[in-house]
């Protein structure tokens, strides 16, 4: 079970936590003009890498705020975590 | 005649403290500091128990927490635990444990017959024999689970508190050996917060039962000075009997405290188990290592037990196993056994396989006139209930094979030792990897993954000075990590009478010739598994290290194969002539022992396993007869009975009560969010499917929330209370998923909308009346103007009812004239009293869900989670009328034209009325074209509700059904589960008042 730095609260534990699949996922701007694909794309795709992997989650039995967090699903180590709308991290900035 | 086997003096028991218990129903004695198992072999009891699937006799194979054998049933009526090791149990006045497995009794097992009968009873016979015909192995399996099974659970509630602890610290220290007392006095001087947790009553590990020294210092002594030591620093924190279970990601690690398991009187303020939950910067893993046993001809009889066990019971417990005695081993260490043995007054004879023994220990058996049989075997055993007699057979290395003439020797306990295994459960469930020593032929471990350190014998390493001086470094460096100012370094020398290191351990596997026939030679004891059952599953293909232990079911016991994973992954080994390396092992998993699931409930139990809602009105709820139903947490009134009224006929007086003059619900339940902000508006237009900004101050409107699939997943009216101030409302059970839902767009999305979301579902308690008397009832309660023109439909306004500040709504759920009037929870009842009080002249009726579910069926009104299933959209529903055109987007909205939800033959909701005009459909029926005797039959869709409607005397039901709304007043069929077929109608939803004027009286 993972311990979570919430950019908020600093570190909890993981129950206070829910995680709410991948990250950077941008709602389409103009959802009327983009295809079918496209929509379906946004919709129902998510990457599942073997590595570094960018999600969100909220800490729900705490500040109820949204973040993301960049996690090696291999190590399972925790990276980085940030807060929305802050600049995605490279993975040469770790 | 009591305790022959004890010793005249000796052990660390309190010989002034006779504690009486009983076993099997029979009286014994033992002394304060004997483990049950320690008793029952004081008193000669040597029987403990019945295997898991041949019924063989059984005897005490350990002294520790690996024991596979004695598992017996401990203790009576609601504390009755099974499976508990007689070798862990802790005597105590008036504890009762009893044998488990045997039928009638332990000596006269009838299932023993399966013993002789074993030819038939190979690995994966149930898999074999009980697979045909599939419908039979619910009869097989009532048997098979009689026959074969360990202990029972109590039936009745458990009656202990058992707690939960959550603990953080720098270091914890898995094992209060040795080197886990070093690691703890190293990193404890240096001021790190430490928790040390060892599953025994005493500190100080094995070498408690072995002659040793530390710095020229009696060992005993010197472990006694570390202990005290620890106990006075402050930043130490000691757990014994605490059993570390599971090691998890991020050093989280779970441990399981037996806090008054071990006395006779259970403390009303202290929890029978405390289950820690240990988040530490560091793990030291110290948790030693289980002596391995030895594969021979039946070497499961009682009598047959560890060397090391053996060591033990003599050294701590003063109880001498036999008299006669065989030590069978193949390393060094274990002549300890054999001498203290001698030395305590047994005879006995030492069995070696090795050719090759250290001229000193050759010297000194000579000495002692202990009788060594070098290079030679054990290859039968014999005795009932108790090992009486062994012939054994030289070893031919050449041939691999055992010849010469057989000695016959008449013994009464032998002891064994086929070397050690580091106990890696714990480092490999941290991910830790394992590699094979060829030295100590075991599983040592190799990689660490998490920030952990494992020191001592855990680390495969049996040298005492080696693991006395690594410890106490491992413990300073952990401190330095952590930025302590780390004491000073010490230089230990540690003494032993013989170290396992000496000894070269020689790998001892079976001669070619296999199995003798008629014996068995067991692998796993508990599970019954023999070299046998292993050949078969390499015979059979069961090859993969995962396949074999599933198919003998090694290690699958209780006690995971604490004793018998590595002899089965040896065997395998020798038998595919592969390196065990390239066989590997399985993975362990947690818990390391078993454990009680009090402890992992804690306090979670009762009215704490679930925690319920209960509106401010509840207990009047309570006093007036309510029926209750869960909806989410909440509890709320189903219906409220009078004298003999059954659920149908409240429900009909309920209903007509509404229908004709007045009713009440409590509606506190629903989901009510408060939001502010300059956005608001605009952030409705994107999460309603309607359009809001045009909403008047004092305004309510009805909106319906998709998700980005077009799925309805939730309904409401939200009201604007000022400029940029609104009242959401949600369904009940929807509530937390809606506020999520809300703030996930503002946190995520749309990062510059100001809006702010307060949850307000518990200030306010809603009391909704409903009936043509409403207006009239309600006037002459508040200074509110409620008449038609000032207050119409769909409006909001403040003002005073019962003298409470009130928020009022006029909304109506039912089709009837209604007023929802919040009031701050605290006034709740208060005012819903004084409805009741001042509403008797109209015959104000309160009612439950159920009533609810009618009047709304009556009018069409969905229900979000019952009409709608998360597949459906507001089309669907035949609500496009809620479904903007102009808005340019909202949640959903793209989804609309999607292939799947512009799809024609879609299901719709329509209405049904059954054609014999009293079947009350049961909800979830399916609907069908045309009934056939059975299936396939043309599927249309399927009952969403359905009720009796008193006010219209018939039944009502709502459906999903493929192009139903051109299907209006076509005639489809209900198959019901009891045979009867079904004709209905289907209609339009709205069954009552199909113009809408009652609520607008």
């Amino acid at each position: 079970m993972f311990v979570i730095k919430c950019p908020y609260c600093g570190e909890r534990d993981q129950t206070e936590f829910s995680c709410h699949g991948e990250a950077h996922i941008a709602r389409p701007d103009n959802p009327a003009e983009v295809s079918d694909e496209e929509w379906g794309e946004y919709l129902f795709f998510r990457n599942n890498p073997k590595g570094i992997h960018f999600e969100r989650w909220t800490h729900d039995h705490g500040c109820r705020r949204w973040f993301n967090v960049m996690r090696d699903t291999v190590s399972d180590k925790i990276i980085r975590t940030y807060r929305m709308g802050d600049q995605k991290p490279g993975v040469q900035d770790v | 005649m009591s305790n022959q086997n004890r010793t005249i003096f000796g052990g660390r028991i309190d010989r002034g403290q006779v504690i009486n218990f009983v076993f099997n129903g029979k009286n014994y004695k033992g002394f304060h500091g004997d483990t049950l198992a320690s008793a029952l072999l004081a008193n000669d009891v040597h029987l403990v128990g019945r295997s898991f699937k041949y019924h063989r006799a059984r005897g005490i194979l350990t002294a520790g927490s690996e024991e596979p054998n004695a598992i017996v049933q401990l203790g009576l009526g609601a504390r009755t635990e099974p499976n508990m090791r007689a070798t862990e149990i802790e005597l105590y006045e008036g504890l009762e444990a009893a044998s488990q497995n045997c039928w009638p009794s332990v000596n006269y097992d009838v299932g023993s017959l399966n013993n002789i009968l074993s030819s038939i009873f190979p690995a994966g016979f149930y898999y074999k024999t009980f697979k045909w015909p599939p419908s039979l192995w619910l009869f097989y399996e009532h048997f098979i689970r009689k026959a074969a099974g360990l202990g029972y659970s109590p039936t009745a509630k458990n009656p202990d508190r058992y707690e939960q602890k959550f603990y953080y610290c720098d270091l914890t220290i898995v094992g209060g050996g040795i080197s886990g007392l070093l690691s703890a006095l190293a990193a404890g001087r240096s001021g790190c917060s430490v928790l040390l947790i060892d599953e025994n009553p005493e500190l100080g590990g094995y070498l408690l039962d072995y002659n040793f020294s530390i710095n020229e210092k009696d060992g005993l002594k010197w472990i006694k000075n570390i202990v005290d030591e620890l106990y006075s620093m402050d930043n130490v924190r000691i757990l014994k009997r605490t059993t570390a279970m599971g090691y998890y990601d991020y050093n989280y690690l779970t441990a399981l405290e037996k806090v008054t398991n071990h006395c006779d009187q259970l403390s009303k303020t202290t929890p029978r188990e405390r289950y820690w939950r240990v988040r530490s910067k560091k793990i030291v893993l110290a948790q030693g290592a289980f002596e391995r046993p030895l594969v021979f001809a039946d070497n499961d009889r009682p009598g047959i037990m560890m060397a090391s066990a053996g060591k033990k019971y003599l050294s701590r417990y003063g109880v001498l196993p036999g008299k006669s005695v065989v030590l069978f081993t193949n390393n060094d260490h274990a002549y300890q056994t054999a001498f203290e043995f001698n030395d305590k007054g047994a005879k006995i004879s030492v069995i070696d396989t090795r050719e090759n023994i250290d001229i000193r220990i050759q010297n000194k058996c000579e000495v002692l006139g202990i009788k060594l049989y070098s290079s030679f075997s054990i290859i039968s055993t014999k005795g009932n209930k108790k090992v009486n007699q062994i012939e054994i057979q030289k070893v031919d290395r050449k041939q691999n094979e055992l010849s010469g003439e057989c000695i016959t020797l008449d013994v009464d306990c032998i002891l064994m030792s086929g070397g050690w295994n580091p106990a890696v459960q714990l480092f490999s469930q941290s991910r830790g990897k394992l590699k094979y020593d060829k030295v100590l032929n075991t599983f040592v471990p190799d990689k660490l993954i998490q920030d952990q350190i494992i020191i001592g014998c855990n680390n495969g390493c049996f040298d005492l000075s080696k693991n006395l001086n690594h410890s106490y470094q491992e413990g300073l460096n952990a401190a330095k990590d952590l930025n302590y100012e780390v004491a000073d370094n010490i230089n230990w020398k540690g003494e032993e009478e013989i170290s396992f290191t000496e000894s070269s351990v020689e790998p001892y596997m079976l001669g070619k010739k296999k199995v003798t026939k008629g014996s068995k030679h067991f692998i796993d004891f508990q599970n019954d598994v023999t070299a046998a059952d292993i050949f078969l599953a390499q015979r059979e293909g069961y090859i993969s290290v995962e396949h074999t232990k599933r198919y003998t079911t090694t290690g699958m016991g209780t006690d995971q194969g604490k004793t018998s994973n590595v002899n089965a992954l040896a065997l395998m080994s020798h038998i595919h002539e592969k390196p065990v390396d390239e066989i590997g092992h399985t993975t362990f998993r947690p818990p390391f022992s078993p454990q009680t699931f009090g402890a992992i409930a804690g306090r979670s139990v009762d009215h704490l396993f679930d925690p319920e809602r209960r509106t401010s009105i509840h207990k009047w709820h309570e006093e007036n007869n309510a029926v209750f139903e869960d909806v989410g947490q909440w509890k709320r009134p189903y219906y409220f009975p009078k004298k003999n009224e059954n659920i149908h006929d409240a429900v009909k007086r309920e209903c007509l009560a509404v229908r004709n003059s007045l009713g009440m619900l409590d509606a506190s339940t629903l989901g009510k969010i408060d939001l502010r902000g300059p956005d608001t508006a605009k952030f409705l237009n994107m999460i309603y499917t309607n359009a809001w900004s045009k909403l008047e101050i004092g305004s309510c409107r009805y909106g319906l929330m998709c998700n980005e699939h077009g799925m309805i997943f939730d309904d409401g009216v939200t009201t604007r209370l000022g400029d940029d101030h609104y009242h959401m409302t949600t369904t009940t059970g929807g509530a937390a998923r809606v506020m999520s839902w809300l703030e996930e767009f503002l946190q995520t999305e749309w990062l510059d909308m100001e809006v702010f979301c307060t949850s307000v579902t518990e200030q306010w308690t809603v009391l909704s009346i409903s009936g043509p008397n409403s207006r009239k009832f309600l006037q002459e309660l508040t200074d509110i103007d409620l008449s038609k023109e000032n207050f119409p439909f769909m409006k909001f306004r403040e003002g005073k009812v019962c003298g409470i500040d009130s928020r009022v709504f006029r909304i109506s759920f039912t089709g009837e004239l209604s007023f929802e009037v919040n009031v701050p929870s605290r006034y709740g009842r208060f005012v819903w009293e004084q409805f009741m009080h001042h509403g008797k002249k109209y015959n104000i009726t309160p009612y439950g869900t159920e009533t609810m579910h009618v009047l709304r069926a009556e009018k069409g009104f969905i229900i979000v989670g019952q009409d709608t299933d998360g597949s459906v959209t507001p089309m669907d529903m035949n609500m496009d009328w809620i479904v903007s055109k102009k808005k340019q987007d909202f949640l959903g909205k793209r989804s609309f034209t999607r292939s799947d939800t512009l799809r024609s033959d879609r299901k719709k909701f329509v209405g049904l009325l059954v054609n014999d005009k009293k079947t009350v459909l049961p909800e979830g029926s399916h609907i069908v074209e045309k009934a056939l005797k059975q299936p396939p039959m043309k599927m249309l869709g399927h009952v969403t509700s359905s009720y009796y409607s008193p006010i219209l005397g018939h039944p009502i039901a709502l459906a999903m059904i493929k192009n139903g709304m051109n299907l209006l007043g076509e005639k489809v069929e209900i198959p019901l589960m009891n045979g009867k077929v079904i004709e209905a109608t289907i209609s339009d939803t709205v069954f009552y008042d199909k113009e809408g004027n009652k609520n607008n009286e």
